[in-house]
């Protein structure tokens, strides 16, 4: 169980799909007293950092 | 001390059985041979690499530091610099370099026979391939996560860096249009695979949607949505292929195509990435691993007998699928499975921006590629397990064995690789196709042998399914590269031109945008109709152009390792990076020579044009061919003019490079190494 688990947790970073559970504890470690963005602003300015650069190869 | 013994004779027994296994690949005459042998032979090729010489490249040539902070540490900020898990990591790494290349530069050196293909697989990774990945992840890490040509900047100076800049954007545009051209190939008079490939732009769409506002940042469901609706349009498309009506509204030969991927290719650029670019990266990512993963199983269960001989006549440079000696030409065609240089822009990415500890710079870089090199191994697989003969029906332009069936076959029997029309008839209709004949371009066969392969594991009944899911699985992630390589060289000239007047080189400008991307999407789109109105099918000439690039990009990233690691003052190891770097010279400057000088009109870059020119002049053409006639004489000047630079380039960078060398031997002073200075990491325990 432990094991599905973790790997239920891995394919979730993996995929990015918990990207913004881990900038929001991200920015209550490093940042405490600001507030942080709502998932809808995060998840917009995130897409467009990801999909700034070289992402895919031939 | 036991547990020694016991690790030093499990690493014999995996050497002993890898070298078998090639052995009895290499040495095998006259009997199909097991396609097994050579899953065993790659993997246990790739564990010795890893195992030894990575971990020697590691230690001594790079002298990686497992105490020392990381970029990602270091200057962690939430998103660009994050401390990640390495299988994480991983996972991003091998999803970016994992492209179209390597399954279809091994699909079209399949022509030589299966040997020259798999060897170069093997060694080219293990010792060129694998090493620039590593070496570059490496190089980047140490200077906070520097792109190549910054890093080409930095260390060798503002020629080598703007050589590199120019070189890495011509590349694109080649790359982008030969890459469309597959896909139009495949879709040629195919209302299936039209159809299914058309459907992928709404579903993209609509998981856009889904993830922007229905439901954001929920990016497994939003996949999962998106690969059932995937495969709900592929059962789609064979249902439309029934319709007599519907089926004519996707049923179009290759002109009408090239425009619809180049009216595409401008859409995606310009709109915004939420919309289009990121669910359809998402989607290929799943399907591509998935696929990938099948296929390997597949093999593995169902163990098919590789049918191609080992070398075939075409060595000498006669070939159908594309024209040039197994010198240099099978190694540029290959490219992306053995070394390719476009890794080394990923991995002067985003990943070392994520890299944990350095220790893992072998595992990603080193691994990945070898993971890459992988799948090369089983496209190369995919095309051996067919019939030679119907391998080249399906790969052999009309221009070469002639447009009718039967000429086509007698041609091909001709050559030894006997072929029947009615075999081919069988064979298309059971793929739920009209006709397999020259369908260039290696997607078309790829899908032929993964249905089969696909099917004989899981379900014979469903091979038409099968075929248009390859077919798909292969167009969408074309696709994915053709939007996002757009949007990058977008970058690149906005980037440059920003130089020369700076509004141009804001990103956010809509002008500026919109002008740009009409600049690249015409700079392939270019490319891309010549290639589909040529009679003699345009991978002849684009996919050794992309290759010739795509290893000169390679060797301009070796030659950046180089500098590096010869300011490190580790001489002796320079041959890790140098050794491979002359080999990608002789064998660049050996192709593009051939290419200008070579009397063969179907080499020569020249000899093409004056052949075609002398045919107009004696009106030797038919009129449909005469009309495009002089467009194409244009090409083939303009593609050699194309290919001389490309190796100017090369040599401008290399010239910096021995000019550095020289510099620092006799003590003179040369750049400073940028490395950033060493700070203790405190993620490690």
């Amino acid at each position: 169980m432990a094991f599905l688990k973790q790997f239920w947790a891995l394919v979730r970073q993996l995929s990015g799909d918990d990207a913004y559970e881990r900038y929001v504890r991200h920015h209550a470690c490093c940042h405490p007293g600001e507030a942080p963005m709502d998932r809808k602003t995060f998840v917009k300015q995130e897409q467009e950092r990801k999909w700034h650069g070289v992402k895919r190869c031939c | 001390m036991m547990n020694n013994w016991r690790q030093s004779l499990l690493w014999l027994a995996v050497a002993i059985t890898g070298a078998a296994a090639a052995g009895g690949i290499a040495l095998n005459r006259g009997e199909s041979i097991n396609a097994l042998w050579f899953i065993v032979a790659a993997v246990c090729t790739y564990l010795i690499g890893y195992r030894f010489y990575s971990a020697w490249i590691a230690a001594k040539v790079l002298m990686v530091d497992a105490t020392r902070a990381t970029p990602a540490e270091r200057l962690q900020d939430g998103r660009d610099y994050m401390p990640t898990n390495r299988w994480v990591v991983f996972g991003h790494h091998f999803a970016a370099i994992a492209g179209p290349g390597p399954l279809i530069g091994p699909t079209l050196a399949a022509q030589f026979g299966y040997l020259p293909g798999t060897l170069w697989i093997l060694i080219g990774s293990v010792l060129a391939g694998c090493v620039q990945d590593m070496v570059i992840l490496f190089c980047s890490i140490r200077r906070n996560g520097r792109s190549l040509g910054q890093m080409a900047r930095d260390e060798l100076g503002p020629i080598g860096g703007f050589a590199a800049l120019l070189a890495t954007f011509l590349i694109m545009i080649i790359l982008i249009a030969v890459l469309g051209l597959v896909v139009v190939n495949a879709m040629k008079h195919s209302p299936w695979a039209t159809s299914t490939v058309a459907a992928t732009i709404p579903i993209a769409i609509f998981i856009g949607l889904y993830m922007r506002y229905l439901r954001p940042g929920h990016v497994l469901e939003a996949s999962l949505l998106g690969v059932v609706l995937l495969l709900g349009s592929v059962a789609a498309g064979g249902w439309i292929d029934q319709q007599a009506a519907l089926r004519e509204w996707f049923n179009h030969p290759g002109v009408p195509l090239a425009f619809a991927v180049i009216g595409y290719g401008l859409l995606a650029a310009i709109l915004p990435v939420w919309l289009l670019l990121a669910p359809r990266d998402y989607l290929s990512t799943y399907m591509k691993l998935g696929t990938v993963v099948l296929l390997a199983l597949a093999i593995i269960i169902l163990q098919p007998d590789v049918k191609m001989p080992a070398l075939t006549k075409f060595i000498d440079g006669t070939g159908p699928i594309f024209a040039g000696s197994l010198f240099p030409f099978v190694f540029i065609t290959i490219a992306c499975g053995a070394i390719s240089g476009f890794h080394s822009l990923i991995s002067s990415g985003t990943t070392p921006k994520l890299l944990e500890n350095e220790r893992d710079i072998r595992m990603i870089g080193y691994g990945g590629m070898a993971l890459e090199s992988f799948v090369a191994v089983m496209a190369l697989l995919a095309a051996c397990v067919l019939d030679p003969g119907v391998y080249f029906a399906i790969n052999s332009p009309a221009g070469i064995v002639g447009a009718d069936p039967a000429t086509a076959v007698a041609t091909i029997t001709s050559w030894g690789f006997p072929v029947t029309v009615e075999q081919m008839n069988s064979l298309a209709s059971a793929m739920g196709e009209a006709t397999l004949f020259a369908r260039t371009g290696g997607a078309p066969s790829l899908a032929v042998g993964m249905a089969s392969i696909f099917a004989s594991a899981f379900g014979e009944h469903l091979l038409a399914m099968w075929y248009h899911f390859a077919i798909m699985f292969e167009a969408v992630f074309i696709l994915t590269t053709l939007d996002a390589g757009t949007r990058v060289g977008r970058f690149m000239l906005q980037d440059m031109l920003g130089n020369f007047i700076p509004k141009l080189g804001q990103t956010s400008w809509y002008p500026s945008v919109v002008l740009t991307s009409c600049i690249v999407v015409a700079g392939w789109g270019y490319f891309l109709y010549i290639g589909v109105i040529d009679p003699n099918g345009g991978v002849n000439i684009l996919w050794p152009l992309f290759g010739i690039s795509n290893q000169l990009l390679a060797a301009i990233a070796l030659t950046v390792a180089t500098s590096i690691i010869i300011k490190s003052g580790r001489w002796r190891y320079v041959w890790v990076t140098a050794a491979p770097l002359l080999w990608l010279l002789i064998l660049t400057s050996t192709a593009v020579y051939q290419k200008l000088t070579s009397a063969d009109p179907r080499v020569g870059f020249f000899a093409a044009a004056n052949d075609l020119q002398a045919k107009l002049d004696a009106g030797l053409l038919s009129s449909e061919k005469a009309a495009v006639a002089p467009q194409l004489i244009f090409n083939q000047q303009l593609d050699a003019y194309l290919a001389m630079l490309f190796v100017v380039l090369l040599y401008l960078v290399v010239a910096d490079m021995l000019r550095l060398t020289y510099r620092h031997w006799r003590g003179l002073a040369v750049l400073p190494s940028t490395e950033a200075p060493y700070q203790a990491s405190q993620l490690v325990k």
